[in-house]
């Protein structure tokens, strides 16, 4: 069978990632510039090469219409070609990076850039609020606010739950993710929670924010903005960074009630990206997988094919996933212990880890990387196979 | 008592049948024309056979608790003294799952599978909130 013509088209030749956290020197749109910036500089492209912008808003974009465009006029970008405002949830940065590389093996674009970026935490205030500091995250909806049922804390750990019910996932079994993922962020100097060691008692004394999760059960909420750059493979060989090509990608949207499939749309789309990219699991040396909560990261195992479905959290509580054990799963630490840039987290960390500039946390062996997305809840998913190699 | 009263629910033209039902302390859910099914909360379609025709039904109020959440961080400041209370999603005997909160019931013995009936919550001269309480034995 020949090589998918979208095998290795495409590169991501720039990276930039703006101070993380609880920053306030700017707001969402300003964050989207300075990542831009940071990516041009990084790939050693200007301004004027770009002829392509696909933004990914998060929540404090809300009212500010055409993101993309709105983005483009800040940043006096000229003669776009591509442009789009796209929002699939987390899901949504691999879904760009798909985008852009089409768009790019179609001879529509030369050099994209996709970016998200997000202000979701204000400044603190001047006295203490009794309502928690809960960011645009703990919103409520209509009628349900009567019944204090508020975010998307709750709606996942309604799914957790059934997971728990249904497979016998345990409290330990998400502890072991949280642990894990911790001990890769005390590695990564760019993690927020890189000073602050978890253990499994940690986490178990942690406060509860929703039962059945505790606190080190839910990702950071960061202010920032993150961009990539993808140009063509051929013009990738030329650029200041190794480029890092594109091997595989797929979608999968599984609609329904997730508390009935507790599944994620990796199920369908891992087939198509594992085809495209000619390679199985066994191939794949680094793994960056969206991890808005514990819970996500242990479903996203099983709908790859790590093990078997509902053996998520016995897989994760064998400890293999952390610093040299057999599966380097989120290795910058992730969206629970570095920083909450949605689906750009993952892809940021596949780069940094495909170009062997992961420092203390570098995995040996990274010749291929498998990248996750993932939106709403469990609603939305999608998948790149990244790899340092060009074919 | 918490100084800052706790929110009343949002009454859209959609739900409004049944936030009058529970104001008569009747439980309804709506069921599609087309083929049947029950739904929770209303929808202007049904995803199953994409019919606009639908009405609301009085349903027992019995069913099992499908899946429950405790809520311990406060995102209101109306809720800080209720922390922690059951959110659950109640499977009805007659289909529909409807969101609510579990009450007389200690936060540790909520379960999924436990069979609960429907209260009623006067709470606002015009708004009643259905909730549900572990069921009694039988009369
Ligand atoms: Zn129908």
């Amino acid at each position: 069978m020949p090589a998918d013509p979208l095998r290795g088209a495409a590169a991501i030749v720039g990276l930039g990632i703006t101070p993380q956290g609880k920053v306030f020197h700017t707001g969402a749109l300003g964050f989207a510039v300075d990542a831009v910036k940071l990516a041009l500089d990084d790939a050693g492209l200007a301004r004027e090469d770009i002829d392509g912008l696909l933004l990914n808003p998060g929540l404090a974009w809300a009212d500010l219409g055409m993101g993309s465009f709105q983005l483009q006029q800040a940043m006096g970008l000229r003669n776009l070609r591509l442009s789009a405002t796209m929002n699939l949830g987390g899901a949504t940065a691999c879904a760009m990076i798909q985008h852009a590389s089409q768009a790019i093996a179609a001879g529509l674009a030369t050099t994209v850039v996709c970016v998200f970026s997000d202000m979701p935490l204000k400044p603190p205030a001047p006295k203490g609020d009794r309502a928690s500091a809960a960011s645009a995250y703990g919103f409520a909806r209509g009628w349900e606010q009567a019944y204090g049922f508020f975010g998307v804390n709750a709606m996942y750990a309604l799914v957790a739950r059934r997971h728990m019910h249904r497979y016998g996932t345990s409290q330990d079994h998400l502890g072991a993710v949280a642990v894990g993922q911790r001990r890769w962020a005390t590695l990564n100097p760019a993690a927020q929670l890189r000073d602050q060691p978890l253990t499994l008692d940690d986490y178990h004394r942690s406060r509860w924010i929703v039962e059945p999760f505790h606190l080190f059960d839910c990702c950071l909420v960061s202010n920032g903005g993150l961009a990539v750059i993808v140009t063509g493979a051929e013009r990738a060989r030329n650029l200041r960074r190794p480029p890092v090509y594109l091997w595989g990608m797929g979608q999968g949207h599984l609609g329904g009630d997730p508390a009935d499939t507790l599944t994620s749309g990796a199920v369908l789309a891992r087939e198509p990206a594992f085809r495209m990219a000619e390679i199985t699991l066994r191939d794949v040396d680094v793994v960056e997988l969206y991890d808005c909560y514990t819970f996500t990261v242990i479903v996203t195992l099983e709908d790859y094919g790590f093990c078997a479905k509902g053996e998520g959290g016995p897989f994760a509580a064998e400890q293999v996933t952390g610093p040299g054990g057999r599966v380097a799963v989120n290795t910058g630490g992730g969206q629970l212990a570095s920083f909450y840039m949605w689906g750009m987290t993952p892809v940021s960390e596949a780069v940094i880890q495909l170009r062997g500039d992961g420092g203390a946390r570098q995995v040996p062996r990274h010749d291929v990387a498998l990248v996750s997305g993932n939106g709403g809840i469990l609603s939305t998913h999608s998948t790149l196979i990244l790899s340092r190699l060009p074919s | 008592m918490s100084a800052v009263p706790k929110p009343l629910p949002q009454i859209t033209p959609e739900m409004a049948p049944f936030w009058e039902a529970a104001r008569r302390h009747e439980l309804m859910v709506q069921r599609c024309r087309g083929c049947g099914t029950r739904r929770f909360p209303a929808r202007e379609l049904c995803s199953r056979c994409l019919s606009r025709d639908a009405g609301w039904e009085r349903v027992s109020g019995h069913g099992q608790v499908f899946s429950f959440a405790i809520m311990h961080q406060v995102y209101h400041p109306a809720f800080a003294d209720a922390v922690p209370y059951a959110i659950v999603v109640v499977e009805l005997e007659e289909g529909a799952r409807v969101l609510s909160n579990l009450v007389d019931c200690p936060t540790a013995d909520v379960a999924i599978g436990l069979p609960v009936e429907v209260v009623f919550e006067d709470v606002a001269p015009d708004v009643t909130l259905p909730k549900f309480r572990p069921r009694r034995a039988a009369a």
